[in-house]
């Protein structure tokens, strides 16, 4: 199996740690990753937010690059944000053909062009359809039986395009964390919204929702998500979190990449747990 | 007895008293049965002036004073689950991105801090390709112009350098990188 892997600008620097253990659970698996060339920012929710060619020629020209290369059919993108703003490119010009030929007039600034027909996808998709959990559990070296994981799976990978898994309560997680050994925490917050970029601009608010998710995570041993945004808002605010909510809300939020790393015996470094800002004691006693 | 009067929908390229962009988020969301779904569904109502049920009747009825001085639609973080639960199918995460789109192009104050978030994020895009995040960070504070709000985030950015996810990035113009892209991409939005 072959994808084209578009890590975007958070796994380059917050979330390095999901770059790491993205491409460490690949190359256990035999699975070739073809990162696109002088790939650029998707737009974030930035672009959205200011104007609607420009969110759409944004990650457009990313699809180009994997056009104009023959390497794969499909482009595997680990983050969710990302990768529902190149999925937008994807579903809108598919039906759209004014649309595309605008996206194509500001991609000829950069002599590229989007025909269409590369298929977008998140990489929690290609670990639950492709991959799936019989897999895994065949690598497992060190059995997480004495963990119990809450799966977190946020928003932007599930909605609004229904593409693997139920929007409102996926499940899509709980084969490949039971392939480990862990057991499941049972929750309802798992498709809940983190606050997203409220914890950089409304703060007051974000912390109210981070809070919430923390809390209802109690009695897990790690919360796991497949989001650079989720990941930083509930591993980086925990302090903020606990003084807001009264009570202790530490604990120990990993990507899913890591925890399946951690299964089949690599080394901390090279899932690249040191990056993570919260890992408990008691969570590295259970390893 | 006598029929009801509905007022008739908004019809495309009809002058009104309603600017040009509203007018066309209204058609978007002109099939709203003000059913409140919506609302029950969105994460952020708690800390809304207006519900989204609420601002979408303010967006059917024109009342775009009081829309834009809500922090309503400011306060959308994009999950979609209005999006998917609303009995009508209307488009609303995508409307709430359209009229952020209108507050920017129109520098409304009350969308400030969050326009000047985007603006300086596609700033550091537009300059490098990819977004450096604590040049982008730098650029915010800067534009803020209050040293109170950095402070907010120094233990985090202390943190995140110890750990060497990010380092200093004093701000640099760069290779204007994606200014083509950007300035084709500008020019088309101000024909649509």
């Amino acid at each position: 199996m072959k994808y084209y892997y578009y890590p975007g600008c958070s796994l380059e620097g917050t979330a390095k740690e999901y770059d790491i253990s993205t491409r460490a659970f690949m190359s256990a698996m035999e699975i070739e990753l073809v990162e696109l060339e002088d790939w650029t920012c998707c737009g974030a929710s930035a672009a959205p937010a200011t104007g609607n060619l420009l969110s759409l020629a944004l990650p457009a020209r990313n699809i180009a690059l994997a056009e104009k290369t023959n390497a794969a059919k499909e482009i595997l993108v680990p983050c969710s944000a990302c990768y529902l703003n190149l999925k937008q490119v994807e579903k809108k010009t598919g039906k759209d053909t004014e649309l595309l030929s605008k996206i194509n007039t500001i991609l000829e600034e950069e002599h590229l062009h989007v025909t269409g027909g590369l298929r977008v996808r998140h990489l929690l998709d290609v670990l639950s359809k492709d991959i799936d959990a019989a897999a895994v559990s065949q690598r497992v070296q060190r059995s997480l039986n004495d963990m119990t994981i809450a799966p977190y799976y946020g928003c932007q990978c599930l909605r609004p395009y229904i593409e693997f898994d139920d929007p409102e309560t996926p499940r899509s997680m709980e084969p490949l964390i039971e392939a480990t050994g862990a057991k499941i925490h049972a929750w309802s917050k798992g498709s809940k919204c983190c606050g997203a970029s409220h914890m950089n601009t409304q703060m007051d608010v974000g912390i109210e929702l981070v809070a919430s998710i923390l809390k209802a995570a109690k009695g897990a041993d790690a919360i796991v998500t497949v989001c650079p945004m989720c990941q930083v808002n509930l591993d980086a605010y925990q302090k903020k979190a606990s003084r807001f909510a009264k009570e202790d809300l530490d604990i120990t939020v990993l990507y899913l990449p890591q925890l399946l790393g951690l299964a089949f015996g690599l080394t901390e470094k090279e899932i690249g747990l040191n990056y993570n800002l919260a890992v408990s004691d008691g969570f590295r006693k259970k390893l | 007895m006598d029929q009801i009067q509905h007022p008739e929908p908004p019809e495309k390229g009809v002058s009104t008293t309603v600017p040009a962009p509203l007018r066309a988020i209204q058609e978007r969301v002109y099939a709203c049965i003000q059913c409140g779904t919506c609302t029950g569904s969105c994460p952020n109502a708690f800390a809304m002036d207006y519900t989204p049920r609420a601002m979408w009747r303010l967006v059917l009825m024109g009342e775009k004073e009081t829309l834009f001085n809500s922090r309503t639609f400011l306060l959308c973080s994009a999950c979609y689950y209005c999006t998917l639960r609303c009995p009508r199918g209307l488009p609303l995460t995508e409307t709430m991105e359209e009229l952020k789109q209108i507050a920017a192009r129109e520098n409304h104050p009350v969308h400030k801090k969050s326009v000047l978030f985007y603006r300086n994020f596609l700033e550091s895009v537009r300059r490098h390709g990819r977004v450096r995040e604590m040049e982008f960070m730098t650029l915010y504070f800067l534009s803020l112009k209050n040293p109170f709000t950095p402070l907010q985030f120094t233990p985090l950015g202390l943190r995140l350098m110890g750990k060497g996810k990010v380092g200093i990035q004093v701000p640099s113009k760069g290779q204007r990188r994606l200014e083509a892209l950007f300035r084709k991409a500008e020019e088309l939005e101000e024909q649509e």
